[in-house]
């Protein structure tokens, strides 16, 4: 059905179509609409799910650990603080191999204390063995949601999946979404090694040097084969619902001497900045990074290419730079901007592209940086 | 693309007026988003909300910095806010007042929205309702048309009285 919603309720739409047994959140703004939405579903007697109202975001995951170990498709959304705040849960639903799917809605972390976007959130979770994809429209946050069950929960994968989207920014905006009937496009929920009360398994013991390294290779695998399953995933779903994704959205790329690469809202932003420069005869286009890990394969070669990272990595970078410098050998011009929501328009990303400078990283809006 | 920006202060409606008339435009088959500008939010305190209306999809996340329009559903906050930042040369004011404002340069037009509500009894909290009766003086101006603005108002709202004040705003706006 074709409406208007904002971000957060597309991503409560899609939950509720994807029909989870569990749901343990704890709301965080600005992603407080999602489980606010969820709890209303529930509790109208539209999503029949067991709503989880834990007392933190460590118990919603621990909660939700729970009960996919027990055999339930489960959900939980947080943003910021309350991820951090369950770090040590995120590592176990990873390790654990449970496909749980986490919408977090990216924001800045405090202090000074600051609701509005930014990436840090989820890099902090870089190498927790979570799958991570970024959304840039109301639309790609309740299609990616979708998929990101599918894609969890497939025997090949089996890790949790995290959604991201920006806050404020994407959670906010209302925009035209087109919601789907699913049908059969999720599947039953599977896990292999649920927990059966008939047949009493020990899970997580004590597992010593000459065993614990083969279970962080088997997730290492399962990340290596889950780039195959996204793309059968999202081919599905395109051709069932008519909407293409892939591991980046390239606008103008073809012919481009220079691509801006960029995350979330920033990356659509960018488009209409290319349109601009295009307007004055320079070749630009722009690549929107959806899946961050695992990390795509990205074809720049021959290109500037200027990166915009809304996040740092104090004593080193630009997370997206640095990501993409070790993975194609391209120095980038790296523009840092955006963090807090600082506000980053197409008439700025157009003058990122033209004042360049590959190989330098610049803070967009600090006058006293070398 | 038709840029508008919203001035209100918290607890008058002026996120809900942007997400209705970004439903409007919807609904007329245009594109069309609502964007509110979340600071530190309290009753009372200023707020703008930005919604953008085009052919074409928008990709645009950024805030309004040139509107085509300002909407300000309380002239008190002209004191205190520059309403008119950046206002396009050609662009629009349209205010809450019974009156003419002072000070309001750009093709200025005027409705009584909050006496349009409290016409009808439509009060929520001690404050009247603003957002629908502006939809209405909006479809005047030919933004958005009124058949749509009368479906945006029955999708998000039961009480039939918000449509009966759009309708007014519309008839009592002069062109």
């Amino acid at each position: 059905m074709l409406t208007i919603a904002t971000g957060n309720r597309a991503v409560a739409d899609a939950v509720k179509a994807a029909k989870p047994g569990v749901i343990a959140a704890y709301p965080i703004t600005p992603q407080t609409e999602i489980v606010e939405q969820i709890a209303e579903y529930v509790t109208g007697g539209n999503l029949e799910s067991r709503y989880i109202p834990v007392e933190s975001e460590h118990s919603a995951m621990a909660a939700c650990i729970g009960a996919s170990a027990g055999g339930v498709r489960t959900f939980t959304a947080t943003s910021s603080h309350g991820l951090l705040y369950m770090h040590e849960m995120v590592h176990w639903a990873a390790g654990a191999r449970l496909p749980i799917v986490m919408a977090n809605v990216n924001r800045a972390l405090g202090p000074g204390w600051n609701t509005w976007a930014e990436h840090t959130d989820a890099f902090s979770q870089r190498d927790t063995g979570w799958l991570q994809v970024f959304v840039g429209t109301v639309q790609e946050a309740y299609d990616a949601t979708l998929m990101a069950f599918k894609i969890a929960e497939d025997e090949r994968v089996l890790l949790p999946v995290m959604v991201n989207l920006d806050g404020f920014a994407l959670s906010h905006i209302t925009q035209s979404l087109d919601t789907v009937e699913i049908g059969d496009f999720l599947p039953p929920f599977h896990l292999p090694h649920a927990i059966d009360t008939e047949n009493p398994l020990g899970y997580g013991p004590m597992t010593g040097p000459a065993d614990y390294f083969r279970f962080r290779w088997d997730i290492e695998r399962s990340m290596r084969d889950s780039r195959g399953v996204i793309t059968e995933v999202e081919r599905e779903f395109a051709e069932r619902f008519g909407r293409s994704y892939g591991p980046t959205e390239d606008y103008r790329c073809e012919d481009a001497d220079v691509v801006v690469v960029a995350i979330g809202t920033l990356g659509k932003e960018a488009e209409v900045a290319i349109d601009r420069l295009r307007d004055e005869g320079i070749k630009a286009g722009s690549m929107r990074l959806r899946w961050f890990r695992p990390f795509p394969d990205l074809d720049l070669a021959g290109r500037d290419v200027v990166v915009i990272d809304r996040d740092y990595s104090f004593g080193f970078g630009g997370v997206v730079a640095h990501s993409l410098k070790s993975k194609t050998g391209i120095e980038p011009y790296s523009v840092i901007a955006g963090l807090g929501g600082q506000e980053v328009t197409y008439n700025d990303i157009a003058d990122f592209v033209k004042n360049r400078r590959p190989g330098t990283e610049t803070w967009f809006g600090v006058s006293d940086h070398v | 693309m038709y840029e508008i920006r919203i001035h209100s202060r918290g607890g008058q409606g002026g996120v809900t007026a942007a997400k209705l008339l970004a439903l409007a435009a919807f609904r007329d088959g245009k594109h069309a988003t609502a964007c509110p500008f979340y600071g530190a939010e309290r009753r009372g305190a200023p707020v703008v909300s930005f919604v953008r209306i085009d052919d074409e999809p928008i990709k645009v996340y950024s805030q309004i910095h040139e509107p085509d329009l300002v909407i300000v559903l309380d002239t008190s906050i002209m004191d205190v806010v520059n309403v008119l930042d950046g206002l396009k040369a050609d662009g629009t004011v349209l205010l809450n007042s019974a009156h003419p404002v002072a000070g309001c340069n750009g093709t200025c037009r005027h409705v009584d929205l909050t006496g349009i509500a409290l016409a009808q009894n439509l009060v929520v909290s001690g404050s009247p309702i603003l957002n629908t009766p502006v939809l209405g003086a909006l479809a005047k101006m030919g933004i958005v048309t009124l058949p749509s603005v009368e479906q945006a108002i029955r999708e998000m709202f039961s009480d039939e009285r918000n449509v009966k004040v759009a309708r007014a705003a519309y008839e009592e706006l002069k062109i």
